[in-house]
């Protein structure tokens, strides 16, 4: 057998040779070009080996985080982050419900973008994991220990969060933008009063370096433009953040049109550290707000929702030499900053070229006041004297750039559907890639870091079309993985993803599978509804209210069996899984639940709410093939008529 | 049928083993389980009637020494941890989902009971008085609560008083 493969690999290989295209022939219209090479023997992850790298994948429309190893492209898990989750019952679970309370009431969807692991000193250290619902303006954070969503703010002041989730390079910051602006505070008043009185906010949620918690620290209370994509400052330039605009017209409808009517918008550039000492000096005004803050509790299993009334907000003018703009040609999309803090790259989506701006020249116009003029009293610099290059005519459509850890940059083209690798500091054009179809992000893993990790360029497409068997017109979305050691990159794997992926985030899988959690321990579950014990094993009528302390283990429910139940209660299932080994989950479902299933972990204590309608005996069972005797786990509710007189009781293994 | 019955016997001890992941290789970062094998044949004397004193089971302990007298406060740290971790598959005196540890000193070693609950997944998998008494209890796996040796001892101690 191990004769065969090497057989089969050295013909691969040879073919590769004999056939050789360069793999850089445009004419090979559908990127077949890595069937001639030994593509497959490098994203080949044999059964039962692990990949070499874990991406976290946004989940664009689905609201929740992918998670997939490289090279393989293979799936390994789907974090249910703003949306509900019935395969787990996130978001249904009476734990976790709190966890999408928002001002709005309960949102079970979002839009989610662009997560960002946690840095120390600029390079990924992968404790936490951030990501924003777009939408209904939130802020996720992940725990990697768990890959579990454990705290999810959300941002007032704020529509379509979509400049959002980014982080300075110790995790000070978590910063969050808004596309959409708005009257702050809303009001009632007509749309096309909006020049001069809708407002955006840049809002900059501060991390506690310990426990992950968010708070938001202050919101910079900005021009009406739209903030589209932010960056932090690396390095040289840490204790600044960059941000693009659009619709510096300040256009309110038809913007396909009236927002593409300057021949520059802005790069904001945010001096936040003088921001930050401002605020705590005592700076800024706090305001009324309306916003939640939800916390799941790694010991009761149990997540809380806190309403927040008031959030400090910042105006630019009173913080003199915090906030300038940095005119960037056509619509700035992406905007990003290499690993050494001193390149600014404006992503001009309309644009042909791409426009470098240097920190340095932009610190030495601050200083000698090169401004040229200014946009509602933010100074604007001069384009020329902070210019540090243009990449002449790359593509069509720019739209995100990462770097390697070699001086490399790799920019996405949208419109004309490629990615471009060029040099950093001589603005030329090395290797172009086609990608199938019109690629939006790129990711590097570390590749907006100090510290790349530049062996993978994994392009994030928009259109799939016929890269898969066709399923109907709903397709599915897609990466494609490059190998990017080479002078030239070269397409090695497609594979599909979830929702629309926007960004993307990987790391080397040694720096966090070693942390990840087995088992919860079940000295350390302080549920309030726990059941360890036979002796807890109970159920606690409370009105119509009816508490079930059950228990599971391979493979039975304590109790199973439950009478006193009446037409008209409302039932919670509180469920401790005793297992305390690894990958031993049990599920529970129950018939006619109008909620979802729920997977509880080994040590966790988890509840669903059961209204029965009619009177039977109901089942319940384990969904989650826990052992030989799985089909055994099983249990009946006996519901009796609402003014039944039969006392509740309740058993396991009796007559 | 009987060579039906033999494969799925067969079949589901090897889920049985695939259930768990206590052993780690130590070359492995990661924690993969262990390759699984085929099992050995069944015996027809009931397992848990069989009497072995010499047996010390396969796993981390390989000798102890029980005092001339119970020790009654290790014992009582060893009920504790028997009620909170055991209950929900053993009662005391008698057979529930698994059996019951009352007498199981009379016919066992001190060392085969703690590797029992220390190293369940290789116990049930190549030692033969387990693996029959995994088929004995209708292949109930018997979990890996991870207790330490120090628990495990304490238990013992524990199960001497009953």
């Amino acid at each position: 057998m191990k004769k065969s493969i090497n057989i089969l690999f050295s013909l691969v290989i040879a073919a590769g040779l004999v056939s050789c295209n360069n793999g850089n022939d445009r004419k090979s219209s559908k990127g077949q070009g890595g069937l001639s090479t030994n593509a497959a023997e490098r994203v080949y992850v044999a059964p039962g080996e692990l990949d070499e790298y874990y991406a976290f994948m946004s989940g664009g429309f689905s609201g929740q985080l992918s998670v997939y190893g490289l090279p393989s492209g293979r799936m390994l898990k789907v974090l249910p982050v703003f949306s509900q989750n019935p395969e787990n019952g996130y978001g249904y679970t009476e734990e976790t419900k709190p966890m999408l309370n928002t001002s709005y009431g309960f949102v079970p969807w979002d839009d989610s973008h662009h997560p960002d692991i946690s840095q120390t000193n600029g390079e990924l250290d992968g404790r936490w994991i951030f990501i924003n619902g777009n939408n209904t303006p939130r802020i996720a954070r992940i725990g990697l220990q768990n890959f579990k969503t454990e705290e999810i703010i959300e941002i007032p002041n704020s529509a379509g969060n979509h400049s959002s989730s980014f982080i300075t390079e110790n995790t000070e910051y978590v910063v969050a933008g808004t596309r959409f602006s708005v009257p702050i505070p809303q009001k009632d008043m007509p749309i096309n009063e909006y020049k001069g009185n809708f407002k955006g906010s840049l809002t900059f949620i501060s991390v506690d370096q310990e426990t992950g918690r968010m708070g938001i620290k202050f919101q910079l209370i900005m021009p009406g433009f739209n903030y589209d994509l932010s960056h932090p400052g690396r390095d040289k330039s840490h204790g600044w953040f960059f941000f693009t605009t659009y619709n510096t017209e300040e256009a309110h409808s038809l913007l396909e049109v009236n927002a593409s009517q300057n021949d520059k918008d802005f790069i904001a550039a945010i001096n936040w550290k003088k921001i930050e000492e401002y605020v705590n000096n005592g700076g800024g005004k706090m305001v009324p707000a309306n916003y939640a803050h939800n916390v799941m509790d790694e010991h009761t299993h149990s997540a809380t929702s806190t309403m927040l009334k008031e959030v400090l907000t910042v105006n630019p003018m009173d913080v003199p030499g915090a906030v300038y703009f940095l005119p960037t040609p056509k619509s700035p999309h992406g905007c990003d900053v290499d690993p050494t803090g001193e390149y600014i790259i404006g992503n001009g989506k309309l644009s042909a070229d791409l426009t470098v701006h240097s920190f340095t020249k932009m610190l030495d116009a601050i200083e000698n006041k090169k401004f040229d003029g200014e946009a509602y009293g933010i100074p604007i610099l001069n384009f020329e004297d902070i210019l540090a290059g243009v990449v002449k005519q790359p593509g069509l459509g720019p739209l995100h750039t990462e770097f390697d850890e070699h001086g490399n940059a790799y920019t996405t083209f949208f419109i004309s559907s490629e990615v471009v690798k060029w040099k950093v500091g001589t603005w030329e054009v090395l290797d172009r890639q086609p990608v199938f179809y019109s690629v939006g992000h790129g990711m590097i893993p570390g590749g907006n870091s100090r510290k790349p990790f530049g062996k993978y360029f994994v392009a994030l497409n928009k259109i799939t079309k016929d890269r898969y068997l066709p399923t109907g017109p709903e397709l599915t979305q897609s990466a494609q993985l490059f190998d990017i050691t080479g002078d030239k990159m070269e397409l090695l794997l497609d594979f599909p993803t979830i929702g629309e992926p926007h960004y993307a985030a990987a790391i080397p899988a040694e720096m966090i599978a070693k942390n990840s959690r087995k088992i919860y321990k079940l000295a350390e579950n302080k549920h309030p509804y726990a059941s360890f014990t036979n002796a807890d094993a109970k159920v606690v009528r409370e009105g119509k209210d009816v508490h079930i302390y059950m228990n599971m283990i391979r493979s039975h429910f304590n109790p199973d069996n439950i009478e006193g139940v009446k037409v008209g209660d409302k039932v919670y299932f509180h469920i401790t899984n005793l297992e305390q080994d690894f990958d031993v989950p049990h599920g529970f479902a129950v018939i006619g639940a109008n909620n979802a299933e729920m997977l509880i972990m080994p040590g966790a204590t988890e509840t669903l709410v059961w209204e029965p309608k009619e009177v039977g005996v109901w089942p319940f069972y384990c969904t989650d093939f826990c052992s030989a005797l799985h089909q055994e786990m099983q249990g009946y509710v006996r519901v009796s008529p609402a003014d039944s007189d039969i006392e509740l009781s309740w058993s396991l293994g009796e007559d | 049928m009987k060579k039906t019955l033999t494969i799925l016997t067969v079949l589901s001890v090897m889920l049985f083993m695939g259930c768990g992941d206590g052993e780690k290789k130590k070359d492995d970062p990661y924690g993969k389980p262990a390759s699984t094998e085929q099992a050995k044949p069944v015996s027809t004397v009931p397992a848990s009637q069989r009497v072995d004193l010499t047996n010390k089971g396969i796993g981390p302990i390989k000798n102890v020494e029980l005092g001339e007298t119970i020790d009654m406060e290790m014992a009582a740290k060893g009920e504790e941890v028997y009620n909170m971790n055991c209950t929900a598959c053993h009662k005391v005196d008698k057979k529930f989902i698994g059996p019951a540890p009352k007498g199981i000193l009379e016919r066992r070693t001190p060392e085969w009971v703690m590797n029992m609950i220390l190293n369940p997944e290789e116990m049930t998998k190549d030692d033969p008085l387990a693996h029959d008494l995994l088929l004995e209890f209708n292949g109930s796996p018997m979990a890996n609560q991870h207790m330490t040796e120090e628990q495990a001892r304490q238990m013992v101690e524990y199960f001497r008083t009953l």
